[in-house]
């Protein structure tokens, strides 16, 4: 934001990057091999629903959208703090068709004018020993962090950096530790 | 090009800068004069060098006269989780995060720079407010950070302080120039009165603007404005019950808080730092139509 904007307190919601989502597929497979993280098949969008009616009527369109193609039906589900997660399944080889429908809510809210609503998205990792990982896009960074949740409101910070060293080929990594959001209690991470 | 429902209110941000303007062309006239005719120099930079002190260390100012307490997020997990999500929302970097023991239901954001930020909550709003209520509130003190209202406020008073400092001391240091024709000091001082009372009416007037402000983009970034009016109401109905005493403490914090810690009766409206409760609550109605509205 400008000098001018915030002497005037022009400040404008921020828009999000929707785009460089379509980067996960190629760090998903970096994943699989350097680490022995395979995708679950889950990931979810986060965003802060607004209040009146055109909110609503557009976030049902989204779930009857998805669910057109017979697949497994998305869920909807609101965290402590009141934010909504659109919970996507598809089979776990199939990472480029769950980052397509994730895509497909995010372009939804984007033209009915909800893009600063957007918070993240997050697919689901897991190796061997049923460790979980999670990528997250920030959308309004454009960029990406890994989050190891271990159990309760704990998360497993070597882990995440030293996936953050594997992955930093493939995707752009949020530089800003700080903002590695801890999103407890997120959809398929547990 | 996206559709946004998110927008600006440009009649607000027109008087904003009309009273910007006024108070720029009130400095350089005020300054011209006094570069003219006086001595005061010396005087009008402690001045400022305060001013500036008094912003620089802001944060560490009001922290220690709400006697708030910098809360880590194991201490105050609930409170730093939803600040987490708000500025992640709003793509900005996270301020530091302080609670203050008093049953004063308030909350204030201050510090130099988005950078340096603090938002505070007292007990007292965190125990009356829901959570999705005290989200709003939050987001309004977060928009108040991402507009550098603590630099902007400074900024627009300094004028004020100065030709207050004038008006207080200038007839004891007066007369230091002895030319012929009228006493230049008494005109000075004169002047100095005139300009502190334009100078307060227009930071006041700023002030409320950017009150309302904070109000919009902390209503578009939660999505609930109507949160938002229902802790405006919760909030200034308890002040009103409060005896006067306890607000007394806090009333050089007026300026920073949520909502004004002395009843509004007090005030006439040109006066008060904060817009009417009707008057926030009528734009917190206008956008939730906005965001209900299909596009």
């Amino acid at each position: 934001m400008g000098l001018l904007d915030s002497l005037l307190g022009r400040n404008k919601p921020v828009k999000a990057n929707l785009d460089a989502l379509f980067a996960l597929p190629q760090a998903a497979v970096t994943l699989d091999v350097t680490a022995g993280f395979k995708p679950t098949g889950i990931g979810a969008v986060c965003y802060r629903a607004s209040e009146g009616a055109a909110f609503a009527s557009m976030q049902s369109d989204i779930q009857e959208l998805l669910d057109a193609d017979g697949g497994p039906a998305v869920e909807r589900s609101e965290d402590s703090y009141g934010f909504t997660w659109l919970v996507c399944r598809q089979p776990p080889d199939d990472l480029s068709e769950l980052v397509t429908e994730l895509h497909t809510v995010n372009t939804t809210l984007e033209d009915n004018g909800f893009g600063p609503s957007l918070l993240c998205s997050v697919v689901g990792f897991k190796n061997a020993d049923d460790k979980t990982l999670g990528l997250v896009y920030l959308y309004k960074r454009g960029s990406f962090y890994p989050f190891a949740p271990t159990g309760a409101e704990r998360r497993d910070n070597a882990l995440e950096l030293q996936i953050r060293g594997q992955i930093s080929d493939d995707v752009p990594i949020e530089k800003d530790l700080g903002r590695w959001l801890a999103i407890w209690g997120a959809p398929g991470l547990s | 090009m996206a559709k946004t429902r998110f927008r600006g209110d440009r009649g607000l941000t027109a008087r904003m800068g009309l009273v910007s303007v006024l108070l720029v062309v009130l400095w350089l006239a005020f300054g011209a004069i006094l570069i003219a005719y006086t001595n005061f120099f010396f005087g009008i930079i402690v001045v400022v060098g305060l001013a500036w002190a008094q912003w620089y260390f802001s944060d560490r100012l009001a922290l220690t006269a709400m006697k708030a307490k910098i809360v880590t997020p194991d201490e105050a997990p609930e409170l730093h989780g939803m600040v987490d999500r708000l500025v992640a929302l709003a793509d900005m970097p996270k301020p530091r995060v302080a609670i203050a023991h008093t049953d004063l239901p308030n909350a204030f954001a201050t510090g130099r720079s988005p950078d340096h930020a603090v938002v505070c909550v007292t007990t007292g709003i965190m125990r009356r407010l829901n959570a999705e209520e005290l989200e709003g509130v939050l987001s309004h003190e977060l928009a108040h950070v991402a507009n550098r209202d603590v630099a902007v406020m400074t900024v627009a008073s300094v004028i004020g302080l100065c030709a207050g400092f004038i008006a207080r001391w200038g007839l004891f240091f007066g007369g230091g120039r002895r030319d012929n024709g009228p006493p230049v000091w008494l005109i000075v001082w004169l002047v100095s009165l005139v300009v502190y009372a334009i100078s307060f009416l227009l930071t006041r007037a700023l002030s409320r603007y950017r009150e309302l402000v904070a109000d919009r983009s902390g209503a578009y970034l939660t999505g609930k404005p109507s949160a938002l009016a229902s802790a405006l109401t919760k909030i200034s109905g308890d002040m009103a019950r409060i005896p006067t005493r306890d607000l007394r403490e806090a009333q050089s914090m007026n300026a920073f808080f949520f909502t004004p810690a002395l009843k509004s009766e007090n005030f006439s409206s040109l006066l008060s730092t904060h817009p009417k409760i009707e008057v926030r609550l009528d734009q917190l109605a206008k956008i939730s139509a906005d965001l209900g509205r299909q596009v």
